[in-house]
């Protein structure tokens, strides 16, 4: 009927229908809040045979996570999904699934930790598991939301790389909002991400294996370091992942998006649902004649540090936007990564860090507007005079 | 045709989060681009909500959410006075609100100069064609009057789709004549 023949689906709904056309041997998940309409929508299909996935509902996140590091070790082609404190309590078990090196995939609808109790959108529970060896992938839309979620499964099953990946969006602005998706063929998908077998299944008697095993000062410290390469190799390695995802496809991804930025001379850098709103504000900036540009990493961990560097190394003044406060005192997790990584390079912007939206405070144009003037001014005046700041906090 | 934002207010359970969807899906339909999204608060039944849709020929890339609404719609008429509701709403703005006052009346309790006012009988219009108080689906035929943002047809197709499994075709018919009645019935200022 339609020429673009776009489909309306949430967020939610767009990961829900990846998984129908992944059709994943087993999906384990807690099926009551603050799980979200992910696991819901997916039952509908697991409830009407149009997957042949073993569905587990279990009576918590940490069983969640523990049932999926189970079925992963067996070989079975594992995924589950969550949300904020629900992440939260599978913490223990998220930590064993990347150590354990099983490439189960989860989609996380990103909310704010309690306390205070709070149910909207910020960065703080993916953020909080930032060092769980687990790759990152932040999605700017709900159509993003869709291709990661069918990315990301040859990403973890790569034979270089063999870790779990989480694929973000940003919790009600974009899990609950609708716009129209446009959905890749079900046997285009299937041919994409393949069988799956994996090397050394935990049910293979003939060929016996062990998994979590005790590992003390003997091991333990190799077993981490390999760890730390798969992460390096998969900096190599995803970019295979995403020219085989262009060729079938036609989408063409990195692991960074730049918008502007090639002639900009001030630049924020933006995760998620809010790089869009920045894109708005760059493209009226740009009307009236401001260099003003866009950053946006898609993929957080591994980070793209060389990347990063190259699309920022002629911009002159830096805001970076974080929706999670790190506590560490010295701004949030994307502004220090990025600080750091610039360090070595010889390249240095002048750079500040915005701390905003958490608890789902929402992040209006005129807040973003209000960043780049601020960024004209350290410009102007070539000194950042507050670091640190909190956008749309009352002060 | 720019971007064209429209706010919804309603009361949890009077289905504005409903209505902005199937207007934003209609568009879809017209291989428009859009957005809708309710504003989440607490989740209760009878509490002030908002939801939005947004129409756009261009992709929309803003994810905030609408603070200068081309079109207000009021499905809850005990929001007028409660809440401010034409706050944001610029001089061409319009308002549309369910009530069975006159426009120029509306115009008066909402101190509203500016722009275009409208009033239907949503909720009597549900219940002479659908038997219970559910001024959703008669919002959306008047607002097609003041907005011709998708076509009645158009509507009603969406409608269908998204009603005819789950409510039934009486029912479904009973929905579609009430949007065509609001549409008739719709006086603007």
């Amino acid at each position: 009927m339609t020429k673009k023949n776009l489909i309306p689906f949430t967020g939610d709904q767009a990961v829900a229908y990846a998984m129908k056309q992944i059709d994943p041997d087993v999906v384990a998940a807690y099926p009551i809040t603050p799980q979200t309409e992910i696991v819901m929508n997916f039952s509908n299909y697991v409830a009407n045979g149009q997957v042949s996935t073993e569905m587990i509902p279990v009576e918590s996140e940490h069983s969640a996570m523990s049932a999926c590091v189970g079925a992963a070790a067996a070989g079975a082609r594992t995924m589950t999904a969550t949300s904020a404190n629900g992440l939260a309590l599978m913490w223990e078990i998220v930590y064993i699934a990347a150590s354990t090196r099983l490439p189960i995939v989860m989609p996380v609808v990103n909310r704010a930790l309690s306390g205070p109790i709070n149910i909207h959108c910020d960065h703080s529970d993916t953020m909080g598991c930032r060092d769980s060896g687990w790759i990152h992938i932040y999605c700017e839309n709900a159509q993003e939301v869709y291709e990661n979620t069918i990315l990301a499964i040859r990403i973890a099953e790569h034979k270089k790389i063999l870790l779990p990946v989480m694929v973000c969006q940003d919790g009600f602005i974009t899990s609950h909002a609708v716009e129209g998706l446009e959905l890749f063929d079900d046997k285009k998908v299937k041919d994409f991400i393949g069988e799956y077998k994996i090397e050394n299944p935990l049910l293979d008697v003939d060929h016996p294996v062990t998994y979590g095993p005790l590992d003390l000062q003997d091991y333990y410290f190799e077993h981490k370091r390999q760890q730390g390469e798969a992460m390096k190799a998969a900096l190599t390695a995803i970019p295979e992942v995403l020219k085989k995802f262009e060729k079938t496809f036609g989408r063409k991804y990195d692991f960074i998006e730049t918008y502007k930025l090639d002639d900009a001379e001030i630049a924020i850098v933006a995760m998620s649902s809010t790089a869009g709103t920045v894109k708005f504000v760059v493209d009226e900036l740009r009307q009236k004649g401001v260099k003003a540009g866009l950053l946006r990493p898609r993929i957080f961990r591994p980070f793209p540090k060389e990347k990063l560097i190259t699309a920022l190394k002629n911009v002159k003044a830096v805001a970076v936007l974080d929706r999670s406060e790190s506590f560490s005192a010295e701004g949030g997790p994307l502004y220090t990564d990025i600080k750091a990584a610039l360090y070595d390079s010889g390249i240095r912007p002048l750079i500040s860090n915005y701390i905003y939206g958490l608890g789902g405070r929402d992040i209006f144009p005129a807040d973003i507007n209000k960043v780049y003037v601020d960024l004209q001014d350290i410009l102007k005046t070539g000194k950042v005079k507050t670091p640190l700041n909190y956008l749309g906090s009352r002060e | 045709m720019a971007m064209i934002e429209v706010r919804w207010h309603g009361r949890g359970g009077q289905g504005a989060k409903t209505a902005s969807q199937f207007l934003g899906e209609a568009a879809l339909d017209t291989d428009k681009y859009i957005q809708a999204f309710p504003e989440y608060g607490p989740e209760r039944a009878g509490a002030p909500m908002r939801s939005y849709t947004r129409i756009s020929d261009t992709v929309i890339t803003i994810h905030s959410s609408v603070t200068n609404p081309d079109i207000v719609v009021v499905i809850d008429p005990t929001l007028v006075g409660s809440i401010d509701v034409t706050e944001g709403l610029g001089d061409k703005g319009i308002i549309l609100v369910n009530t069975d006052k006159s426009p120029k009346d509306i115009r008066k309790d909402l101190d509203f100069t500016k722009g275009r006012v409208a009033t239907v009988d949503a909720t009597k219009i549900s219940l002479e064609t659908l038997g219970i108080p559910m001024p959703n689906m008669p919002m959306l035929g008047a607002l097609l009057k003041v907005n011709p943002l998708v076509t009645i047809d158009q509507l009603s197709e969406r409608v269908k789709g998204k009603f005819l499994k789950k409510i039934g075709e009486e029912k479904t018919n009973a929905n579609i004549e009430g949007i065509k009645r609001a549409y008739s019935e719709v006086k603007i200022d």
